[in-house]
C-alpha cells in the first residue's frame, strides 16, 4: 500500500540532511510502528509524506498504491487516501470544526469524482462517530482545535480520520496527551479501520499504545534511517532497555 | 506648536461654485452655518495630518470624472424580506421604486421636502456634525450638511417591526450625490437601518443619529462591488444613558472609500460598537476613520476592523478612543487587522488612546499578516484544495468583525457576500 524507497530529505532553508535513505513498505490491513529517539526524523518522515512545505526530497520515492506521492499537492495526497494525525494539531480560530470537516470530506469526494455528502447525512455520520470517541456536540461547533485540551486535540484527529476513511493512516504520537480511557477509545477507532484493510504507520515512544493497537511490524529509526525492523517484541525490548543496545548493535 | 493650517481656499471655493445652497425651508439656517464652517476649515488637502494615509484629491476636486456605471447584480440587504424600502438613484429619491414612507413606530420624511413641519429635525440637523468637528476637522461632512440635496429624516417613536432599508442605485456616469440623513430615536425606542448599493459616481453622506436613553440603533450597510466608487461617508452619533449603537459596514472593491464614524457616549452605561470588514483587490483604497469619545460612566465601546487586501490594494485605519476626565469604568476596545494576501498590498494604521480618567480598561491592537502557513497546510492535508483553504482562512479572519452583526440573517447575508467575493477573486 505505502511504499517508501531510499527516501532522502533535507530542509529547504538550510542544507541539513534529516532523512538519509528510508525504506519501508506497509501492506493493507497491517500496522507498522516506528519508534526511535527524539530528533531521529519520525515526524519529518510523516510531514514529507503528507506534503508539508519546507522540505526537499533529494533522492528516493514514495508511492501510495500506484500514486507517486511526492509529486502532487497535499490535498491530492489526501484525496488519494493518505491521512496524517499530527503530533501537534493546529488551531484554526474562526473556522468551525464541523464546517472544516464537511468541507474536507466533500472536497475529497469531489476530487475522486464521488457524490458529495448531504448536510443531513454528514450530520448523522459525524454525530455517531463523535459519540464513540466521546467528543461532545460543543466541541464539534467550536473552532478547529481552539481551546481544546491536548487529549481533545488528539481525539479530534481520530474523528477526522474516521470521517475521511483514508486508505493509509499515519499517526504521529497520537498517544501523547491521552488519558487511559481515551487511549482505549482511540485504539478501538484505529482497530475498526484496520479490520477494513487500511494500512497504518504508528509513530510512538511507548509500548502502552501498542498494547491496544497490536503492530505487525516494528521499526526503529535513528538519525534519519530505519536501523532495525522486527516484530512486536522489538517494542517490548525498547520499553525495557531503551535504545542503547540497539544503537550499539548496528554501530 | 504646529504651524497654522493653510486653508485650501482655491479648491474649496472651486467646489462650492459647482454647488447650489438650498435657501428655503427649515434647514436654511443650519446649511448657512455649515457653509461658514466649511470655509473656515477648507477642504482637506494632501498635507492634512488627518489625511496622511488617504489622498483626498478625488473626493475634493470640483468635478467628478465620468466612470463606467457598475452593472449592479447584487441584491439589496434582506432582499425579499419585510422592510421599508427607500430607493435613491444617483442620490435622487425614487418614489416609484420606494415603499410608502409610513411605518408604525417611526415618522419618516425627506430632507428635500421643505414644506414639512419638522421641528425635531431642525433642532438636530447639523448639530452632531458640528460637535464632531472638534478636535478634528471633517470638512467633507460640513460640505454635505450645507449642500445635501436629499436624505431621510427619521424620528423613532416606537419599535417598528421591520428595518428601514435604504437602497442606493446608480445610473449616471458622473452624478455627484450628497445625502444627509437625520435620525432621532426617542427614549426606549429601536430602529434597524440598512444601506446598500453603488449610489453614484461620487457619494458624500452624513448620517446624524441621536440615540436617547435606553434606545437602540442597529446599522448594517454594504458598499458593494463597484470598482469605481468614490465615497466619503460620515456617521455621527450621540448616545444617551443605557443606549445602544451598533454599526457594521462591509466594503468590497471601490477605488476610494473613506468611512468616518464619530461616536459620543454621553449617557452612563451606553454601549457603542462599530465594525467593518473589507475586501479589496488592485486599485482599491479603503479608509476607516473612527473617533469614539467616552464622556460618561461605565460605558463600553468596541471598534473591530478587518481588511483583506491583495494585488496592491491599500487599507487605512485611524481609530481613536478618547476617555474624558470623569468617564470612569470605561471599557474601550479597539482592534484593526489586515490580512495581506500578497506582498504588494499595504495596511496603514494609526490606533490612538487618550485617557483622562484613572479607572478605565482600554485596549487596542493593530496587526498586519499573511495567511498562516501551518493552518493552510493542516487544511490541505485534509484534502481541502489550496484556494478553498485560503478562502476559509480569509473568512475566519473576517469573522470577528462580522460577528458584531447581531441579526443572524443579516450576518449570513454578509458572509455569503464575502465568500462570493472571494470566489470571484481567486488567484
Ligand atoms: N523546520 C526545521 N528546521 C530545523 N530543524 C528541523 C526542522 N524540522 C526538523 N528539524 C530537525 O530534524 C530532526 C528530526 O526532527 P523530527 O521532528 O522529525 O524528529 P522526531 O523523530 O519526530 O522527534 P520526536 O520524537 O521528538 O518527535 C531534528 O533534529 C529537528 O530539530
Ligand atoms: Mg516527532
Amino acid at each position: 500500500m505505502l511504499k517508501i524507497n531510499n527516501l532522502h530529505v533535507q530542509l529547504e532553508e538550510e542544507e541539513k540532511q534529516i532523512l538519509k535513505g528510508v525504506n519501508l513498505e506497509v501492506e493493507p490491513g497491517k500496522v507498522h510502528a516506528i519508534m526511535g529517539p527524539n530528533g531521529s526524523g519520525k515526524s519529518t518522515l510523516s510531514y514529507v509524506l503528507a506534503g508539508r512545505p519546507g522540505y526537499q526530497v533529494t533522492e528516493g520515492t514514495a508511492h501510495l498504491g500506484d500514486v507517486d506521492l511526492l509529486n502532487i499537492e497535499p490535498e491530492e495526497r489526501a484525496a488519494a487516501g493518505l491521512f496524517l494525525a499530527f503530533q501537534y494539531p493546529v488551531e484554526i480560530p474562526g473556522v468551525g470544526n464541523m464546517t472544516f470537516l464537511r468541507t474536507a470530506v466533500n472536497a475529497q469526494r469531489k476530487a475522486r469524482g464521488e457524490e458529495e455528502m448531504s448536510a443531513a447525512e454528514f450530520l448523522k455520520v459525524i454525530r455517531a462517530k463523535a459519540k464513540t470517541l466521546k467528543i461532545d456536540a460543543d466541541m464539534l461547533k467550536r473552532p478547529v482545535n481552539v481551546g481544546f485540551s491536548g487529549g481533545e486535540k488528539k481525539r479530534n484527529e481520530i474523528l477526522q480520520m474516521a470521517m475521511l476513511e483514508p486508505k493509509m493512516c499515519i499517526l504521529d504520537e497520537t498517544d501523547s496527551g491521552l488519558d487511559v480511557d481515551a487511549m482505549k477509545l482511540v485504539s478501538e477507532g484505529v482497530n475498526a479501520l484496520r479490520d477494513q484493510g487500511r494500512g497504518f504507520l504508528v509513530i510512538t515512544h511507548y509500548q502502552r499504545l501498542l498494547d491496544h493497537i497490536k503492530p505487525d511490524v516494528v521499526h526503529i529509526m535513528s538519525d534519519g534511517r530505519i536501523i532495525k525492523t522486527g516484530g512486536p517484541e522489538l517494542a517490548l525490548e525498547v520499553e525495557h532497555n531503551g535504545y542503547a543496545d540497539i544503537l550499539s548493535e548496528v554501530a | 506648536m504646529a504651524a497654522p493650517k493653510q486653508i485650501n481656499t482655491t479648491e474649496t471655493e472651486a467646489r462650492i461654485d459647482t454647488l447650489t445652497l438650498p435657501q428655503d425651508g427649515w434647514s436654511a439656517g443650519s446649511r448657512a452655518d455649515a457653509l461658514a464652517r466649511l470655509r473656515a476649515m477648507g477642504l482637506p488637502g494632501r498635507r492634512d495630518e488627518y489625511w496622511k494615509f488617504t489622498r483626498p484629491d478625488a473626493l475634493v476636486q470640483a468635478d467628478v470624472p465620468a466612470t463606467e456605471v457598475f452593472a449592479n447584480d447584487e441584491a439589496p440587504l434582506m432582499d425579499g424580506q419585510p422592510c421599508l424600502r427607500v430607493v435613491f438613484v444617483d442620490g435622487v429619491f425614487d418614489a416609484d421604486a420606494s415603499d410608502d414612507l409610513a411605518l408604525e413606530g417611526i415618522e419618516i420624511s425627506r430632507l428635500a421636502d421643505t414644506s414639512a413641519d419638522i421641528h425635531w429635525a431642525q433642532s438636530l440637523h447639523g448639530t452632531l456634525e458640528t460637535a464632531g468637528q472638534t478636535p478634528v476637522a471633517r470638512p467633507l461632512a460640513a460640505l454635505t450638511t450645507a449642500f445635501a440635496t436629499d436624505g431621510l429624516l427619521i424620528r423613532v417613536t416606537g419599535q417598528p417591526d421591520k428595518p428601514v432599508n435604504v437602497i442606493y442605485n446608480r445610473s449616471s456616469d458622473s452624478a455627484d450625490a450628497m445625502l444627509h440623513h437625520v435620525i432621532k430615536l426617542e427614549q426606549g425606542t429601536k430602529l434597524t437601518l440598512l444601506e446598500s448599493g453603488p449610489a453614484a459616481a461620487r457619494l458624500n453622506t452624513v448620517m446624524e443619529v441621536d440615540v436617547a436613553d435606553t434606545a437602540a440603533f442597529h446599522h448594517v450597510r454594504t458598499q458593494g462591488r463597484d470598482h469605481q466608487r468614490l465615497a466619503a461617508t460620515h456617521v455621527f452619533a450621540r448616545l444617551g444613558e443605557e443606549s445602544i449603537f451598533k454599526s457594521f459596514t462591509m466594503t468590497a472593491n471601490g477605488k476610494m472609500t473613506r468611512n468616518e464614524c464619530v461616536l459620543d457616549l454621553k449617557g452612563d452605561d451606553a454601549v457603542a460598537h462599530v465594525a467593518g470588514a473589507c475586501v479589496g483587490d488592485g486599485d482599491f483604497h479603503h479608509d476607516d476613520t473612527v473617533f469614539v469619545t467616552h464622556d460618561a460612566v461605565n460605558c463600553e465601546s468596541r471598534q473591530v476592523f478587518k481588511k483583506v487586501l491583495r494585488n496592491g490594494a491599500t487599507g487605512v485605519f485611524q481609530g481613536k478612543i478618547l476617555v474624558k476626565a470623569g468617564a470612569q469604568k470605561t471599557d474601550g476596545y479597539q482592534i484593526s487587522q489586515s490580512l495581506l494576501l500578497d506582498g504588494d498590498s499595504q495596511f496603514l494604521a494609526k490606533p490612538e488612546l487618550e485617557i483622562y480618567a484613572d479607572d478605565v480598561a482600554c485596549s487596542h491592537g493593530s496587526t498586519s499578516g499573511a495567511i498562516d502557513d501551518e493552518a493552510l497546510f493542516y487544511l490541505r492535508s485534509r484534502g481541502v484544495p489550496v484556494e478553498l483553504a485560503t478562502n476559509l482562512l480569509t473568512l475566519a479572519f473576517l469573522a470577528e468583525a462580522v460577528q458584531e452583526i447581531e441579526d443572524e440573517d443579516l450576518r449570513a447575508d454578509i458572509e455569503t457576500r464575502m465568500s462570493g467575493w472571494l470566489e470571484r477573486h481567486r488567484t
